[in-house]
Protein backbone atom coordinates (compact mmCIF):
# COMPACT_ATOMS: atom_id res chain seq x y z
CA UNK A 1 0.00 0.00 0.00
CA UNK A 2 1.37 3.42 -0.91
CA UNK A 3 2.50 5.47 2.07
CA UNK A 4 0.50 8.63 2.69
CA UNK A 5 3.20 11.12 3.62
CA UNK A 6 0.81 13.89 4.40
CA UNK A 7 -1.06 11.84 7.00
CA UNK A 8 0.11 13.00 10.42
CA UNK A 9 -0.24 10.75 13.44
CA UNK A 10 -3.53 10.78 15.32
CA UNK A 11 -3.29 10.25 19.08
CA UNK A 12 -4.95 10.37 22.46
CA UNK A 13 -3.58 11.03 25.96
CA UNK A 14 -4.80 10.94 29.53
CA UNK A 15 -3.31 11.98 32.86
CA UNK A 16 -1.57 8.92 34.36
CA UNK A 17 -2.55 10.23 37.81
CA UNK A 18 -6.24 10.15 36.80
CA UNK A 19 -6.90 13.68 38.03
CA UNK A 20 -10.56 13.37 37.08
CA UNK A 21 -11.24 11.00 39.95
CA UNK A 22 -11.28 13.70 42.61
CA UNK A 23 -12.53 16.49 40.42
CA UNK A 24 -15.46 18.69 41.48
CA UNK A 25 -16.35 19.46 37.86
CA UNK A 26 -15.45 18.08 34.47
CA UNK A 27 -15.76 20.23 31.37
CA UNK A 28 -14.83 19.57 27.75
CA UNK A 29 -13.97 21.47 24.60
CA UNK A 30 -14.26 20.12 21.07
CA UNK A 31 -12.47 21.99 18.30
CA UNK A 32 -13.77 20.79 14.94
CA UNK A 33 -11.40 22.22 12.38
CA UNK A 34 -11.54 21.78 8.65
CA UNK A 35 -8.55 19.46 8.80
CA UNK A 36 -8.32 18.13 12.37
CA UNK A 37 -10.57 17.71 15.38
CA UNK A 38 -9.46 17.86 19.00
CA UNK A 39 -11.45 16.91 22.09
CA UNK A 40 -10.14 17.98 25.49
CA UNK A 41 -11.43 17.09 28.96
CA UNK A 42 -10.49 19.23 31.94
CA UNK A 43 -10.95 18.51 35.62
CA UNK A 44 -11.38 21.73 37.63
CA UNK A 45 -9.44 23.58 34.95
CA UNK A 46 -6.60 21.05 34.69
CA UNK A 47 -5.95 18.94 31.62
CA UNK A 48 -6.93 15.32 32.16
CA UNK A 49 -7.48 13.80 28.70
CA UNK A 50 -7.49 14.66 25.01
CA UNK A 51 -7.53 13.24 21.51
CA UNK A 52 -6.53 14.63 18.13
CA UNK A 53 -7.66 13.14 14.84
CA UNK A 54 -8.36 14.02 11.22
CA UNK A 55 -11.78 15.60 10.60
CA UNK A 56 -13.76 13.34 8.32
CA UNK A 57 -16.34 14.45 5.77
CA UNK A 58 -19.00 14.30 8.50
CA UNK A 59 -18.45 16.95 11.20
CA UNK A 60 -20.88 15.68 13.90
CA UNK A 61 -19.36 12.27 13.52
CA UNK A 62 -15.84 13.70 13.91
CA UNK A 63 -16.83 15.50 17.11
CA UNK A 64 -18.31 12.34 18.55
CA UNK A 65 -15.36 10.15 17.55
CA UNK A 66 -12.79 12.56 18.98
CA UNK A 67 -14.72 12.77 22.27
CA UNK A 68 -14.99 8.99 22.51
CA UNK A 69 -11.32 8.59 21.86
CA UNK A 70 -10.37 11.18 24.50
CA UNK A 71 -12.44 9.25 27.05
CA UNK A 72 -11.45 5.81 25.81
CA UNK A 73 -8.61 4.81 28.13
CA UNK A 74 -10.19 6.49 31.12
CA UNK A 75 -13.23 5.45 33.10
CA UNK A 76 -14.99 8.76 32.45
CA UNK A 77 -18.34 8.87 30.72
CA UNK A 78 -19.68 11.71 28.54
CA UNK A 79 -22.62 12.10 30.95
CA UNK A 80 -20.21 13.06 33.75
CA UNK A 81 -19.04 16.09 31.82
CA UNK A 82 -20.89 19.09 33.15
CA UNK A 83 -20.39 21.47 30.24
CA UNK A 84 -19.20 20.96 26.67
CA UNK A 85 -18.22 23.83 24.38
CA UNK A 86 -17.79 23.41 20.64
CA UNK A 87 -15.43 25.57 18.60
CA UNK A 88 -13.73 25.65 15.23
CA UNK A 89 -15.06 25.70 11.70
CA UNK A 90 -17.48 22.87 12.50
CA UNK A 91 -18.53 24.15 15.92
CA UNK A 92 -22.23 24.08 15.15
CA UNK A 93 -21.84 20.39 14.45
CA UNK A 94 -20.99 19.23 17.95
CA UNK A 95 -24.34 17.65 18.80
CA UNK A 96 -23.53 17.13 22.50
CA UNK A 97 -22.20 20.67 23.08
CA UNK A 98 -24.03 23.07 25.39
CA UNK A 99 -22.69 26.06 23.49
CA UNK A 100 -20.37 27.07 20.73
CA UNK A 101 -17.75 29.80 20.93
CA UNK A 102 -15.58 31.22 18.14
CA UNK A 103 -12.12 29.76 17.68
CA UNK A 104 -10.41 33.15 17.99
CA UNK A 105 -11.62 33.50 21.57
CA UNK A 106 -10.85 29.85 22.34
CA UNK A 107 -7.33 29.97 20.94
CA UNK A 108 -6.46 33.05 22.96
CA UNK A 109 -7.85 31.49 26.14
CA UNK A 110 -6.13 28.19 25.38
CA UNK A 111 -2.82 29.95 24.67
CA UNK A 112 -3.11 31.73 27.99
CA UNK A 113 -3.39 28.31 29.67
CA UNK A 114 -0.57 26.72 27.65
CA UNK A 115 1.86 29.60 27.81
CA UNK A 116 0.91 31.42 30.96
CA UNK A 117 -0.51 34.86 31.60
CA UNK A 118 2.47 36.66 30.07
CA UNK A 119 1.47 35.74 26.51
CA UNK A 120 0.18 38.76 24.56
CA UNK A 121 0.50 37.67 20.92
CA UNK A 122 -0.69 34.31 19.64
CA UNK A 123 -0.07 32.91 16.18
CA UNK A 124 -2.38 30.05 15.31
CA UNK A 125 -1.30 28.09 12.27
CA UNK A 126 -4.16 25.73 11.65
CA UNK A 127 -5.18 23.29 8.98
CA UNK A 128 -6.79 25.78 6.63
CA UNK A 129 -6.27 29.16 8.20
CA UNK A 130 -3.74 31.31 9.93
CA UNK A 131 -4.59 33.75 12.70
CA UNK A 132 -2.61 36.38 14.55
CA UNK A 133 -4.26 37.31 17.87
CA UNK A 134 -3.49 39.93 20.51
CA UNK A 135 -4.75 39.23 24.01
CA UNK A 136 -4.50 40.39 27.59
CA UNK A 137 -3.22 38.60 30.70
CA UNK A 138 -6.52 36.74 31.03
CA UNK A 139 -6.44 35.48 27.46
CA UNK A 140 -9.12 37.91 26.30
CA UNK A 141 -8.86 38.95 22.63
CA UNK A 142 -8.09 42.59 21.92
CA UNK A 143 -7.36 42.37 18.16
CA UNK A 144 -6.83 39.79 15.45
CA UNK A 145 -6.06 39.25 11.79
CA UNK A 146 -6.95 36.14 9.90
CA UNK A 147 -6.14 34.59 6.58
CA UNK A 148 -8.60 31.88 5.73
CA UNK A 149 -8.67 32.41 1.99
CA UNK A 150 -5.22 31.19 1.01
CA UNK A 151 -3.41 27.92 1.73
CA UNK A 152 -0.02 29.57 2.18
CA UNK A 153 1.11 29.26 5.79
CA UNK A 154 -1.48 26.62 6.63
CA UNK A 155 -1.33 22.93 7.42
CA UNK A 156 -2.90 22.01 4.10
CA UNK A 157 -0.06 23.74 2.30
CA UNK A 158 2.44 21.71 4.33
CA UNK A 159 0.54 18.50 3.58
CA UNK A 160 0.73 19.26 -0.15
CA UNK A 161 4.51 19.57 0.11
CA UNK A 162 4.89 16.44 2.22
CA UNK A 163 2.99 14.59 -0.47
CA UNK A 164 4.97 16.17 -3.32
CA UNK A 165 8.36 15.35 -1.82
CA UNK A 166 7.33 12.03 -0.26
CA UNK A 167 8.47 13.14 3.18
CA UNK A 168 6.38 12.29 6.28
CA UNK A 169 4.85 15.53 7.55
CA UNK A 170 6.31 15.16 11.05
CA UNK A 171 9.86 14.94 9.66
CA UNK A 172 9.76 18.08 7.53
CA UNK A 173 11.10 20.37 10.25
CA UNK A 174 14.23 18.44 11.15
CA UNK A 175 15.05 17.54 7.54
CA UNK A 176 14.79 21.18 6.48
CA UNK A 177 17.84 21.95 8.62
CA UNK A 178 19.94 19.13 7.24
CA UNK A 179 21.28 21.34 4.46
CA UNK A 180 24.77 22.60 3.69
CA UNK A 181 23.68 26.19 3.38
CA UNK A 182 20.29 27.78 4.00
CA UNK A 183 18.78 28.24 0.51
CA UNK A 184 16.71 31.28 -0.53
CA UNK A 185 12.94 30.90 -0.04
CA UNK A 186 10.73 29.80 -2.95
CA UNK A 187 9.51 32.93 -4.71
CA UNK A 188 5.84 32.00 -4.89
CA UNK A 189 3.63 32.42 -1.85
CA UNK A 190 0.91 30.39 -3.55
CA UNK A 191 1.14 26.71 -2.64
CA UNK A 192 0.14 25.61 -6.14
CA UNK A 193 2.81 27.75 -7.81
CA UNK A 194 5.37 26.90 -5.12
CA UNK A 195 4.76 23.25 -5.98
CA UNK A 196 5.60 23.89 -9.64
CA UNK A 197 8.64 25.86 -8.55
CA UNK A 198 9.73 23.00 -6.28
CA UNK A 199 9.52 20.50 -9.13
CA UNK A 200 11.76 22.79 -11.18
CA UNK A 201 14.28 23.00 -8.32
CA UNK A 202 14.38 19.22 -7.94
CA UNK A 203 15.04 18.88 -11.67
CA UNK A 204 17.89 21.35 -11.35
CA UNK A 205 19.42 18.96 -8.86
CA UNK A 206 18.39 20.55 -5.57
CA UNK A 207 18.39 17.98 -2.72
CA UNK A 208 14.96 17.36 -1.15
CA UNK A 209 16.00 18.91 2.17
CA UNK A 210 16.96 22.14 0.42
CA UNK A 211 13.56 22.31 -1.24
CA UNK A 212 11.92 21.72 2.16
CA UNK A 213 14.05 24.49 3.63
CA UNK A 214 13.13 26.88 0.82
CA UNK A 215 9.43 26.18 1.31
CA UNK A 216 9.52 26.46 5.13
CA UNK A 217 11.38 29.72 4.72
CA UNK A 218 8.71 31.13 2.40
CA UNK A 219 5.94 30.01 4.75
CA UNK A 220 7.67 31.53 7.78
CA UNK A 221 7.94 34.82 5.94
CA UNK A 222 4.32 34.67 4.91
CA UNK A 223 3.06 34.31 8.49
CA UNK A 224 5.54 36.93 9.61
CA UNK A 225 3.85 39.50 7.33
CA UNK A 226 0.53 38.66 8.98
CA UNK A 227 2.04 39.23 12.43
CA UNK A 228 3.72 42.44 11.34
CA UNK A 229 0.39 43.85 10.15
CA UNK A 230 -1.19 43.16 13.52
CA UNK A 231 1.77 44.27 15.57
CA UNK A 232 3.63 41.93 17.91
CA UNK A 233 3.84 42.42 21.67
CA UNK A 234 5.79 39.95 23.77
CA UNK A 235 5.43 37.33 24.99
CA UNK A 236 4.69 35.38 21.86
CA UNK A 237 3.23 31.89 21.57
CA UNK A 238 2.30 29.64 18.66
CA UNK A 239 -0.65 27.25 18.51
CA UNK A 240 -2.01 24.87 15.91
CA UNK A 241 -0.40 21.93 14.19
CA UNK A 242 2.42 23.87 12.48
CA UNK A 243 3.66 24.98 15.91
CA UNK A 244 5.21 21.50 15.91
CA UNK A 245 7.11 22.17 12.67
CA UNK A 246 10.55 23.41 13.68
CA UNK A 247 11.28 24.21 10.03
CA UNK A 248 8.76 27.05 10.11
CA UNK A 249 8.98 27.98 13.80
CA UNK A 250 12.77 28.44 13.94
CA UNK A 251 12.84 30.48 10.75
CA UNK A 252 9.97 32.62 12.01
CA UNK A 253 11.84 33.19 15.26
CA UNK A 254 14.85 34.40 13.25
CA UNK A 255 12.78 36.83 11.23
CA UNK A 256 10.95 38.18 14.27
CA UNK A 257 14.02 38.37 16.46
CA UNK A 258 11.76 37.04 19.22
CA UNK A 259 11.83 33.63 20.86
CA UNK A 260 8.36 32.04 21.09
CA UNK A 261 7.41 30.55 24.46
CA UNK A 262 7.61 26.80 24.88
CA UNK A 263 4.15 25.28 25.34
CA UNK A 264 3.20 23.23 28.39
CA UNK A 265 1.18 20.84 26.23
CA UNK A 266 0.61 19.91 22.61
CA UNK A 267 -0.06 23.25 20.85
CA UNK A 268 -2.57 21.64 18.53
CA UNK A 269 -5.10 21.32 21.36
CA UNK A 270 -5.09 25.01 22.31
CA UNK A 271 -8.50 25.73 20.76
CA UNK A 272 -10.19 22.83 22.52
CA UNK A 273 -8.45 23.72 25.81
CA UNK A 274 -9.78 27.26 25.58
CA UNK A 275 -13.23 25.90 24.84
CA UNK A 276 -13.10 23.59 27.88
CA UNK A 277 -12.02 26.50 30.09
CA UNK A 278 -14.87 28.65 28.79
CA UNK A 279 -17.13 25.72 29.63
CA UNK A 280 -15.91 25.83 33.22
CA UNK A 281 -16.50 29.58 33.50
CA UNK A 282 -20.01 29.25 32.07
CA UNK A 283 -20.88 26.28 34.28
CA UNK A 284 -19.68 28.11 37.41
CA UNK A 285 -21.80 31.13 36.49
CA UNK A 286 -24.86 28.94 36.20
CA UNK A 287 -24.36 27.01 39.41
CA UNK A 288 -21.38 27.94 41.55
CA UNK A 289 -19.67 24.85 42.97
CA UNK A 290 -19.65 24.75 46.82
CA UNK B 1 7.31 41.24 -44.82
CA UNK B 2 7.25 38.11 -42.73
CA UNK B 3 7.60 38.42 -38.96
CA UNK B 4 7.46 35.93 -36.11
CA UNK B 5 6.05 36.31 -32.61
CA UNK B 6 6.92 33.88 -29.81
CA UNK B 7 4.93 33.78 -26.57
CA UNK B 8 6.99 31.94 -23.96
CA UNK B 9 4.36 31.04 -21.42
CA UNK B 10 4.58 29.22 -18.12
CA UNK B 11 3.10 26.05 -19.51
CA UNK B 12 3.24 26.30 -23.30
CA UNK B 13 5.28 28.20 -25.86
CA UNK B 14 3.36 29.56 -28.83
CA UNK B 15 4.61 30.83 -32.19
CA UNK B 16 2.75 32.83 -34.83
CA UNK B 17 4.05 33.74 -38.29
CA UNK B 18 2.58 36.90 -39.78
CA UNK B 19 2.78 38.33 -43.28
CA UNK B 20 1.18 41.69 -44.00
CA UNK B 21 -1.31 41.32 -41.18
CA UNK B 22 -2.28 37.73 -42.01
CA UNK B 23 -1.44 34.74 -39.82
CA UNK B 24 0.41 32.22 -42.01
CA UNK B 25 1.07 29.48 -39.48
CA UNK B 26 1.20 28.61 -35.79
CA UNK B 27 3.30 26.34 -33.60
CA UNK B 28 2.94 25.19 -29.99
CA UNK B 29 5.02 23.11 -27.65
CA UNK B 30 5.06 22.48 -23.87
CA UNK B 31 7.54 24.88 -22.27
CA UNK B 32 9.05 22.29 -19.93
CA UNK B 33 12.18 23.38 -18.09
CA UNK B 34 14.25 24.67 -21.03
CA UNK B 35 12.55 27.77 -22.40
CA UNK B 36 15.05 28.40 -25.20
CA UNK B 37 14.66 24.86 -26.48
CA UNK B 38 10.87 25.06 -26.38
CA UNK B 39 10.93 28.33 -28.35
CA UNK B 40 13.14 26.83 -31.04
CA UNK B 41 10.97 23.73 -31.30
CA UNK B 42 7.72 25.69 -31.63
CA UNK B 43 9.35 27.98 -34.19
CA UNK B 44 10.55 25.04 -36.28
CA UNK B 45 7.03 23.60 -36.22
CA UNK B 46 5.45 26.85 -37.40
CA UNK B 47 8.07 27.40 -40.13
CA UNK B 48 7.55 23.86 -41.35
CA UNK B 49 3.81 24.42 -41.51
CA UNK B 50 4.29 27.62 -43.54
CA UNK B 51 6.93 26.06 -45.78
CA UNK B 52 9.45 28.75 -44.76
CA UNK B 53 13.03 28.98 -43.52
CA UNK B 54 14.29 31.09 -40.65
CA UNK B 55 16.07 33.25 -43.23
CA UNK B 56 12.70 34.23 -44.74
CA UNK B 57 11.79 35.93 -41.50
CA UNK B 58 12.56 39.64 -41.21
CA UNK B 59 12.23 39.96 -37.44
CA UNK B 60 11.38 37.84 -34.38
CA UNK B 61 9.81 39.39 -31.28
CA UNK B 62 9.19 37.58 -28.02
CA UNK B 63 6.81 37.96 -25.11
CA UNK B 64 5.77 35.83 -22.15
CA UNK B 65 7.27 35.05 -18.78
CA UNK B 66 10.27 33.31 -20.37
CA UNK B 67 11.12 36.02 -22.88
CA UNK B 68 14.53 36.81 -21.37
CA UNK B 69 15.67 33.31 -22.37
CA UNK B 70 15.27 33.71 -26.13
CA UNK B 71 18.73 34.59 -27.38
CA UNK B 72 17.72 34.71 -31.04
CA UNK B 73 14.98 37.36 -30.66
CA UNK B 74 15.29 40.83 -32.23
CA UNK B 75 13.03 42.45 -29.67
CA UNK B 76 10.67 41.85 -26.77
CA UNK B 77 7.48 43.28 -25.37
CA UNK B 78 5.31 42.68 -22.32
CA UNK B 79 2.47 40.14 -22.40
CA UNK B 80 -0.03 42.90 -21.82
CA UNK B 81 1.18 44.87 -24.86
CA UNK B 82 1.29 41.72 -26.98
CA UNK B 83 -2.23 40.71 -25.94
CA UNK B 84 -3.58 44.15 -26.88
CA UNK B 85 -1.89 44.22 -30.29
CA UNK B 86 -2.86 40.67 -31.17
CA UNK B 87 -6.45 41.08 -30.05
CA UNK B 88 -7.05 44.29 -31.97
CA UNK B 89 -5.57 42.80 -35.13
CA UNK B 90 -8.19 40.06 -34.96
CA UNK B 91 -11.10 42.24 -33.85
CA UNK B 92 -11.01 46.04 -34.12
CA UNK B 93 -14.05 46.46 -31.82
CA UNK B 94 -12.46 45.06 -28.68
CA UNK B 95 -12.04 47.49 -25.81
CA UNK B 96 -11.55 45.03 -22.93
CA UNK B 97 -9.35 41.99 -23.34
CA UNK B 98 -9.30 39.27 -20.72
CA UNK B 99 -6.45 36.78 -20.99
CA UNK B 100 -6.58 33.66 -18.82
CA UNK B 101 -3.53 31.48 -19.20
CA UNK B 102 -2.13 28.57 -17.25
CA UNK B 103 -0.69 30.63 -14.41
CA UNK B 104 -1.68 34.24 -15.00
CA UNK B 105 -4.88 36.16 -15.47
CA UNK B 106 -4.92 39.62 -17.05
CA UNK B 107 -7.52 42.26 -17.80
CA UNK B 108 -6.53 44.88 -20.35
CA UNK B 109 -8.27 48.05 -21.35
CA UNK B 110 -7.44 48.83 -24.99
CA UNK B 111 -7.73 51.80 -27.27
CA UNK B 112 -8.96 51.51 -30.85
CA UNK B 113 -5.32 51.63 -32.00
CA UNK B 114 -4.42 48.54 -29.98
CA UNK B 115 -2.62 50.43 -27.24
CA UNK B 116 -2.89 49.58 -23.58
CA UNK B 117 -4.87 52.17 -21.61
CA UNK B 118 -4.87 50.26 -18.31
CA UNK B 119 -4.38 46.73 -17.06
CA UNK B 120 -4.62 44.46 -14.01
CA UNK B 121 -2.72 41.22 -13.47
CA UNK B 122 -3.00 38.26 -11.19
CA UNK B 123 0.21 36.27 -11.14
CA UNK B 124 0.26 35.38 -7.45
CA UNK B 125 -2.73 33.13 -6.99
CA UNK B 126 -3.42 29.88 -8.80
CA UNK B 127 -7.18 30.26 -8.30
CA UNK B 128 -7.30 33.04 -10.87
CA UNK B 129 -5.82 31.06 -13.76
CA UNK B 130 -5.99 27.81 -15.69
CA UNK B 131 -4.16 25.97 -12.92
CA UNK B 132 -7.40 26.17 -10.94
CA UNK B 133 -9.47 24.39 -13.57
CA UNK B 134 -6.76 21.76 -14.01
CA UNK B 135 -6.56 21.05 -10.29
CA UNK B 136 -10.34 20.75 -10.09
CA UNK B 137 -10.45 18.40 -13.08
CA UNK B 138 -8.01 16.15 -11.18
CA UNK B 139 -9.97 16.37 -7.94
CA UNK B 140 -13.21 15.46 -9.73
CA UNK B 141 -11.61 12.88 -12.02
CA UNK B 142 -13.18 14.58 -15.03
CA UNK B 143 -10.99 15.06 -18.13
CA UNK B 144 -10.06 18.70 -18.56
CA UNK B 145 -11.59 18.97 -22.01
CA UNK B 146 -14.96 17.72 -20.68
CA UNK B 147 -15.18 20.25 -17.82
CA UNK B 148 -16.75 23.01 -19.92
CA UNK B 149 -19.57 21.08 -21.56
CA UNK B 150 -20.33 19.34 -18.25
CA UNK B 151 -20.88 22.63 -16.49
CA UNK B 152 -23.40 23.70 -19.13
CA UNK B 153 -25.55 20.68 -18.20
CA UNK B 154 -25.91 21.80 -14.59
CA UNK B 155 -29.43 22.39 -13.33
CA UNK B 156 -28.58 23.83 -9.89
CA UNK B 157 -26.38 26.57 -8.59
CA UNK B 158 -24.31 25.25 -5.69
CA UNK B 159 -22.42 27.55 -3.34
CA UNK B 160 -18.65 27.24 -3.12
CA UNK B 161 -16.86 28.85 -0.18
CA UNK B 162 -13.24 28.25 -0.96
CA UNK B 163 -11.28 30.98 -2.72
CA UNK B 164 -8.06 28.98 -2.82
CA UNK B 165 -7.27 26.13 -5.21
CA UNK B 166 -5.96 23.94 -2.37
CA UNK B 167 -9.07 24.46 -0.23
CA UNK B 168 -11.39 24.13 -3.20
CA UNK B 169 -9.96 20.66 -3.83
CA UNK B 170 -11.04 19.62 -0.31
CA UNK B 171 -14.40 21.29 -0.76
CA UNK B 172 -14.97 19.48 -4.05
CA UNK B 173 -14.21 16.14 -2.40
CA UNK B 174 -16.75 16.94 0.37
CA UNK B 175 -19.37 17.87 -2.22
CA UNK B 176 -18.80 14.62 -4.08
CA UNK B 177 -19.15 12.70 -0.78
CA UNK B 178 -22.41 14.54 -0.17
CA UNK B 179 -23.61 13.21 -3.54
CA UNK B 180 -23.78 16.61 -5.23
CA UNK B 181 -24.06 16.01 -9.01
CA UNK B 182 -20.72 16.61 -10.71
CA UNK B 183 -22.35 18.90 -13.29
CA UNK B 184 -23.40 21.26 -10.50
CA UNK B 185 -19.96 21.19 -8.88
CA UNK B 186 -18.25 21.94 -12.18
CA UNK B 187 -20.60 24.82 -12.85
CA UNK B 188 -19.94 26.23 -9.37
CA UNK B 189 -16.21 26.03 -10.04
CA UNK B 190 -16.50 27.90 -13.31
CA UNK B 191 -18.67 30.55 -11.67
CA UNK B 192 -16.08 30.91 -8.90
CA UNK B 193 -13.14 31.51 -11.21
CA UNK B 194 -15.22 33.75 -13.48
CA UNK B 195 -16.13 35.84 -10.42
CA UNK B 196 -12.50 36.29 -9.53
CA UNK B 197 -11.53 37.25 -13.08
CA UNK B 198 -14.40 39.72 -13.34
CA UNK B 199 -13.44 41.38 -10.03
CA UNK B 200 -10.02 41.91 -11.54
CA UNK B 201 -11.50 43.19 -14.81
CA UNK B 202 -13.72 45.70 -13.01
CA UNK B 203 -10.57 47.29 -11.60
CA UNK B 204 -9.74 48.56 -15.09
CA UNK B 205 -13.36 49.12 -16.07
CA UNK B 206 -15.25 46.83 -18.43
CA UNK B 207 -16.14 48.29 -21.81
CA UNK B 208 -17.68 46.33 -24.66
CA UNK B 209 -16.75 44.63 -26.88
CA UNK B 210 -15.14 42.21 -24.44
CA UNK B 211 -12.71 39.61 -25.77
CA UNK B 212 -11.41 36.49 -24.05
CA UNK B 213 -8.07 34.96 -25.03
CA UNK B 214 -5.63 32.44 -23.61
CA UNK B 215 -5.96 28.67 -23.32
CA UNK B 216 -8.82 28.74 -20.82
CA UNK B 217 -11.00 30.36 -23.51
CA UNK B 218 -11.46 26.86 -24.96
CA UNK B 219 -13.56 26.08 -21.92
CA UNK B 220 -17.17 26.77 -22.99
CA UNK B 221 -18.34 26.56 -19.38
CA UNK B 222 -15.92 29.28 -18.35
CA UNK B 223 -16.89 31.48 -21.29
CA UNK B 224 -20.55 31.15 -20.32
CA UNK B 225 -19.82 31.90 -16.66
CA UNK B 226 -17.73 34.91 -17.64
CA UNK B 227 -20.47 36.27 -19.88
CA UNK B 228 -23.04 35.94 -17.08
CA UNK B 229 -20.73 37.48 -14.49
CA UNK B 230 -19.86 40.43 -16.71
CA UNK B 231 -23.54 40.88 -17.55
CA UNK B 232 -22.82 41.36 -21.23
CA UNK B 233 -24.65 39.89 -24.21
CA UNK B 234 -21.64 38.07 -25.51
CA UNK B 235 -17.91 37.59 -25.08
CA UNK B 236 -15.82 37.41 -28.26
CA UNK B 237 -13.45 34.45 -28.43
CA UNK B 238 -11.08 33.96 -31.41
CA UNK B 239 -10.84 30.49 -33.00
CA UNK B 240 -7.40 29.68 -31.52
CA UNK B 241 -7.31 31.84 -28.41
CA UNK B 242 -3.94 30.78 -27.01
CA UNK B 243 -1.98 32.27 -29.95
CA UNK B 244 -3.08 35.88 -29.56
CA UNK B 245 -0.04 36.86 -27.49
CA UNK B 246 2.30 35.42 -30.10
CA UNK B 247 0.34 37.16 -32.88
CA UNK B 248 0.70 40.43 -30.99
CA UNK B 249 4.44 39.92 -30.74
CA UNK B 250 4.59 39.34 -34.51
CA UNK B 251 2.59 42.56 -35.02
CA UNK B 252 5.09 44.44 -32.86
CA UNK B 253 7.93 42.94 -34.92
CA UNK B 254 6.30 44.24 -38.11
CA UNK B 255 5.76 47.69 -36.59
CA UNK B 256 9.42 48.01 -35.57
CA UNK B 257 10.47 49.22 -38.97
Amino acid sequence: MAQEFWRWKEYNWHDPNECWKNAKMLTAGVDVGSVSTQAVVMADGELCAFASMRTGSDSPDSARKAMEWALKDTDMKLEQIRYVVGTGYGRVNVPFAHRSITEIACHARGANFMYGSSVRTVLDMGGQDCKAIRCDEKGKVSAFLMNDKCAAGTGRGMEVFADLLSVPLQEIGDLSFQVEKEPPPVSSTCVVFAKTEAVGLLRKGWPKNDVLAAYCSAMAHRVYTLLERLGVEKDFGITGGIAKNSGVVKRLKNEMGLEPLTPRYDPQIAGAVGAALFGRTLALKEAPVQ
Amino acid sequence: MITVGIDMGAKTTKVAILRDGQVLARGLTPTGFDQQEAAEKALAEALGQAGLQKSDVARIFVTGVGRQQASFANGALTEVAADAKGSLLLNRDLRTVIDVGAEEGRAIKCTAEGKVADFAINEKCAAGAGSFVEAMSRALEVPLEKMGEMSLRSKNAVAMNAQCTVFAESEVVSLVHAKTPKEDIVRALHDAIANRIVSMARRVGVQETVGLIGGVAYNVGFVDALRRCLEVGSVWVPPEPEYVGAIGAAVAAAEAA
